[in-house]
């Protein structure tokens, strides 16, 4: 497996979403990948967030040679900033937030953070005859939600011709989804490695997008691993238990305010 | 059948520009995210004595909105790439088109409503419900509650309706909603987290036990300028304050009104010329908006109060 590269053509990448520390299950994501012979792999950022020791996910990374978009959290992390640009408002949300950021600010090594000031905004390449662009949130901003009862087709269409591409992959929400318009246009919101869909399982989820029949073919795959360790390893690093509650049980607990509705009601809290 | 609807009539009231038009700054449209409709004009059901545009039963300044001028912008918006669309008044369920329109506009994107919620009868709720159920895009009921008791709330809001809000709120919950509830601040900064915690309270009496809260700031125009206080003489956006700020964190970078009078920059700036922009949704977006009023200075303090989350704000980068 090799990484995406900017320009590069391609028949079946695996696209990683959100890793937010959990090495554990960014480690399985690879195996599973690389075991459905998938020929190149890209991260779509925001490397650190919720789970244990972030600088433990930078080697999987290298030795398999993921390529990296960078993230909101890791252009916060990678510049200093004092937060990680989720735009919360809401009290509770905004406390949850700041201790996973200060945590994840002082656990990622200085080669690390000079690491992620590296990563692009985007890396486009084909799918076969389809041109493909890869970001963290959308392509004009880093930060911007995408979900599925809040994005309509019109307004991805807009992006895609603004952006002159036919598909849009990206992460940043932390749930799944994709849409189909037009001939071969698509979005594909890859999901989150770092913690479950908010569906009340424990699985994360990741994209492979495959060429089929001179289509785009997408493929998401739940990735179950050893959740039960990293519930441990958290409260090692004595993360909040909310989070190590979110791994265990598969409903969200924090970070709450920017699902739209129709998510929310979705979950349990 | 929809409500019988007479000549839109231009605002009968417009107050005089707090400051010089033609030298006020100006924001340019960024991208055309949120479509607002001013659904039911200026009428409304409640004479709300912090109303930022005084609307009430007799306020037909701007009159309701057809189903059919409603789709003409929904087709607009289409083509402009619009992400989310809001519907306010004066209270939005006053308008007897209200269900279609909300229908026409869940067939293409997220909605959200601004309401009283003292005009939500159960069969109102569940003809939601089946709406919010048949579309893909999110249904938002944003209900305005302005305290955590009746007495606290109907000294803004009328006598009896924080119990019927209240009430609404319930049969929503029960329906599948999480309603977002708005509430102006009219207490001091260290009493927030006690109302926040008596909302979770009184909400929870009524079966909303995970609430979704909106602290919006006070807009010192129309009847709030009587209710409080107007603007101070310095609260007003200059070219030195636009200078070095993000212009993209106000609604207006993002957002247009659309009235049975035409289009406006911004809902806030509805009794003011200066907020007109244009006939049309395409020349509206064409045009910038000034900031010659006081109430820019609220947005330039707390950004798009207006909208549920902040939109599409700066490039981190």
């Amino acid at each position: 497996m090799i990484g995406v590269e900017a320009g590069g053509t391609y028949t079946k990448v695996a696209a990683f979403g959100g890793v937010y520390s959990n090495h554990l299950a960014l480690g399985a994501a690879i195996d599973d990948a690389l075991s459905r012979g998938a020929e190149a792999a890209i991260c779509l950022g925001d490397l650190g967030a919720f789970g244990p020791n972030p600088d433990k996910v930078f080697p999987l990374l290298r030795e398999h040679g993921v390529s990296v978009v960078r993230g909101n959290y890791d252009d916060s992390i990678a510049r200093g900033l004092e937060d990680c640009q989720c735009g919360y408002t809401d009290p509770r949300d905004n406390h949850y937030a700041r201790l996973s950021y200060q945590y994840t600010f002082q656990n990622t090594s200085p080669k690390n953070r000079s690491w992620m000031a590296t990563f692009p905004e985007e890396i486009r390449f084909r799918m076969g005859a389809l041109d493909v662009l890869a970001c963290h949130g959308s392509p004009r901003q880093t930060n911007e939600f995408l979900w599925d009862s809040a994005t309509p087709t019109h307004f991805l269409d807009k992006l895609a011709q603004d952006f002159d591409t036919d598909v849009i992959v990206g992460t940043h929400t932390g749930v799944h989804w994709m849409r189909r318009w037009g001939d071969h246009r698509a979005y594909v919101n890859v999901g989150a490695l770092g913690r479950p869909a908010n569906d009340g399982r424990t699985d994360v989820w990741y994209a492979m997008l495959e060429v089929v029949d001179g289509d785009l073919a997408v493929d998401f795959v739940p990735i179950g691993y050893d959740h039960a360790a990293l519930a441990i390893e958290m409260r090692d690093e004595e993360l909040p238990e909310e989070f190590v509650e979110t791994i265990l049980t598969g409903w969200w607990t924090t970070c709450l305010e920017i699902l739209p509705g129709k998510e929310r009601a979705a979950g349990r809290f | 059948m929809g409500i019988q609807l007479p000549q839109a009539t231009p605002p009968n009231s417009t107050p005089a520009p707090s400051a010089d038009v033609e030298e006020a700054p100006t924001v340019e449209l960024r991208a055309l995210d949120q479509l607002w409709f001013q659904v039911s004009g200026t009428v409304c059901n409640l004479r709300c004595n912090h109303c930022f545009i005084s609307c009430s039963p007799e306020n037909h300044s701007f009159w309701f909105m057809s189903r059919d001028e409603v789709r003409a912008s929904l087709d607009a918006s289409v083509r402009l790439g619009v992400k989310e669309y809001y519907f306010t008044g004066g209270e939005p369920f006053m308008n007897r088109d209200m269900l279609g329109i909300l229908e026409d506009a869940l067939a293409l994107g997220p909605v959200t409503v601004l309401t009283n919620a003292t005009l939500l009868p159960q069969r109102t709720v569940d003809a939601l419900a089946v709406l919010a159920a048949a579309s893909p895009y999110t249904l938002e009921m944003r209900v305005s509650i302005d305290g955590v008791t009746a007495e606290m709330n109907d000294a803004i809001r009328g006598d009896g309706s924080f119990d019927r809000a209240i009430g609404a709120v319930g049969r929503l919950a029960a329906a599948g909603f999480l309603p977002i509830i708005t509430t102006m601040q009219t207490w001091s900064e260290v009493e927030t987290d006690g109302i926040l915690a008596a909302f979770w309270d009184v909400l929870g009496k009524v079966g909303y036990d995970r609430p979704r809260l909106k602290i919006l700031p006070p807009l010192r125009i129309g009847a709030e300028a009587s209710r409080d206080r107007g603007y101070d003489e310095f609260e007003r956006v200059t070219h030195d304050m636009m200078a070095e700020y993000p212009a993209e964190l106000l609604l207006c970078s993002s957002a247009r009104l659309v009235t049975a009078s035409g289009m406006w920059a911004c809902p806030i700036l509805l009794d003011y010329e200066s907020g007109r922009l244009a006939h049309t949704l395409e020349e509206a977006a064409a045009r910038p908006a000034v900031l010659a009023e006081q109430a820019c200075y609220t947005c330039w303090v707390n950004g798009a109060i207006c909208s549920n989350m902040p939109g599409f704000a700066a490039d981190p980068a």
